[in-house]
């Protein structure tokens, strides 16, 4: 099953794919772009990993004092920040590096406290899609990624669809691509995760108790480049769902 | 308005359910209703719930002494310069515990250092709000107790040193905005089985707390519920499993978290 949250005519609706674009559970058949999408779950904690795929732990490894072979590497980010699929998301004038993360999150739908990896798969409800935006200007080095880089409003992108684990048949078998204006920017796949799903939440769980609701981002390969005001952002994962985003300048937000 | 104590999901939990459960909207304390939660506390005694429902941010480095503590190292490696935005972090949902309820101090630690801190308590949804309006958006000011296991670095501190279950006391309770007239004047004190070990003022923030409203709403919006720990002075006090912890922040309330071991 892949659901959704979308507005329509006066109301917040559950809804489900449909053929035709989206159905809403009251039998209304409706356009993707008919109805405004709203994050598919309300996110509670939302952890995002970094460094979380080979390639990409390479290209940033020069600025960095770590290594991949330390702990996983994971911060967190608030609900706040989160907006849902057809969504736009601000880039602030004057900076000259903003790019996107198209990540697979997974959901967690009970409660895991320390849960074992042969154990872990059985915590996860289902995966949506996450493009967690970062601005490169604005990092500093005290709690990196400071939540000025990672968790501005706007600035995590998550949907289209609430894809039931049960329904993915290996979550670690995903290929997904990133494409600017229809050209493909980045690719991978989820084969190439440093830390797997499980592995993440037996980490996690290790320390931290998760519970239904909350979302592990875990992390994005190679080939994020900068974004611009006006650029269409489709961030894609085979079998959950393709994201869009567009990026606007600070005139949207009355700042100009 | 009062209800017997019990345990409810193995958890302790308040007779003044009123005001301990969260709230749609942050549930702020009048001054008769503060006399009842105080009555409410002496009748009945353990586990308060944590009296706010919304994301709980800190603030780094926001006393003066704690980033002069850093001295000359906030321009070598790996910080490289002084902060200059506020500088963020969240304590997640399973940090969170009330007034007087237990945490575990975690085995592979053998203390935890006490980061006393005036929570503000956003009453209405703040974005882009400007220095002078700020407070405007205040629903009541909260004591929290943001713990840590002790880390040296500020760079990138695993979560692990930050959010293990219960590492955010909070409360007892909201006190309203217009019964604290000037957040930027409170002291602050930790006592640790009755003996001060630390007192410090939030008239040393870095950034006041209208200020630092205005300049983390710049680029993130704040909800109802939602609080803004100001900071933690320097010198944090370290605790062990069987201390008592106490927070008292003058006219905001005491926070009290005793610290137990590993329970096998």
């Amino acid at each position: 099953m892949k659901r959704a949250r979308v507005a329509y005519a006066g109301a917040v609706h559950d809804a489900f794919a449909h053929a035709k674009g989206v159905q809403l559970v009251d039998g209304r058949v409706l356009a993707e772009d008919a109805v405004v999408w709203l994050p598919p779950f309300e996110p509670q904690t939302i952890i995002a990993l970094g460094l979380n795929y080979g390639e990409h732990a390479k290209e940033l490894a020069k600025e960095l004092t770590i290594s991949a072979k330390d702990e996983p590497l994971a911060f967190l980010k608030s609900p706040g920040a989160v907006i849902g699929h057809r969504g736009q998301t601000r880039r602030p004038s004057g900076v000259t590096y903003m790019h996107y993360e198209c990540e697979l999150a997974v959901v967690i739908g009970r409660t895991a406290k320390n849960i074992a990896r042969a154990d872990a798969m059985g915590y996860v409800a289902g995966y949506t899609v996450a493009n967690d935006y970062a601005i490169r200007d604005y990092l500093e080095n005290y709690y990196r990624p400071n939540l000025r880089v990672k968790n501005r409003d706007t600035c995590t992108v998550l949907g289209p669809w609430l894809v039931d684990a049960a329904d993915v048949a290996d979550p670690h078998q995903l290929p997904l691509r990133t494409l600017v204006n229809g050209t493909v920017t980045q690719q991978g796949n989820t084969r190439d995760l440093l830390n797997d799903i499980p592995a993440l939440i037996e980490y996690l769980s290790g320390f931290m108790t998760l519970s239904a609701g909350d979302v592990i981002l875990t992390g994005t390969p190679e080939g994020v480049v900068n974004v611009n005001t006006g650029d269409e952002v489709v961030t894609e994962i085979d079998g959950i769902g393709r994201l869009v985003n567009t990026i606007v300048g600070d005139e949207w937000f009355g700042r100009a | 308005m009062f209800r017997r104590e019990g345990r409810r999901g193995g958890h302790l939990f308040s007779v003044f359910e009123a005001l301990a459960q969260p709230q749609d909207r942050p549930l702020a304390v009048d001054a008769a209703a503060a006399f009842w939660a105080a009555l409410a506390e002496a009748a009945a005694g353990p586990g308060f719930l944590p009296p706010t429902h919304g994301t709980v941010y800190g603030t780094l480095l926001n006393h003066a002494e704690t980033l002069a503590a850093l001295g000359n190292a906030v321009n070598a490696a790996p910080y490289k310069a002084p902060p200059r935005a506020p500088v963020l972090y969240i304590k997640p949902r399973n940090t969170l515990v009330g007034h007087r309820q237990a945490v575990v101090v975690p085995d592979d630690a053998p203390e935890l250092e006490i980061g006393a801190t005036l929570g503000v308590v956003i009453g209405s949804t703040a974005c882009r709000v400007g220095e002078a309006q700020a407070l405007a958006f205040v629903a009541g000011y909260t004591v929290v107790n943001d713990l840590s296991i002790p880390h040296a670095s500020y760079y990138r501190p695993s979560l692990r040193n930050k959010c293990r279950d219960g590492f955010c006391p909070i409360g007892p309770a909201v006190v309203a905005r217009k019964l604290v007239p000037d957040p930027d004047s409170l002291t602050v004190t930790v006592a640790i089985d009755g003996k001060v070990a630390q007192r410090s003022r939030t008239d040393r923030l870095i950034r006041p707390v209208a200020r630092l409203l205005a300049d983390v709403t710049e680029f993130m919006t704040l909800y109802p519920g939602d609080v803004l720990m100001v900071g933690v002075a320097a010198g944090a006090p370290r605790a062990r499993a069987g201390q008592r912890v106490e927070i008292s922040i003058g006219g905001v309330g005491r926070l009290e978290t005793p610290l137990v071991k590993v329970q096998r």
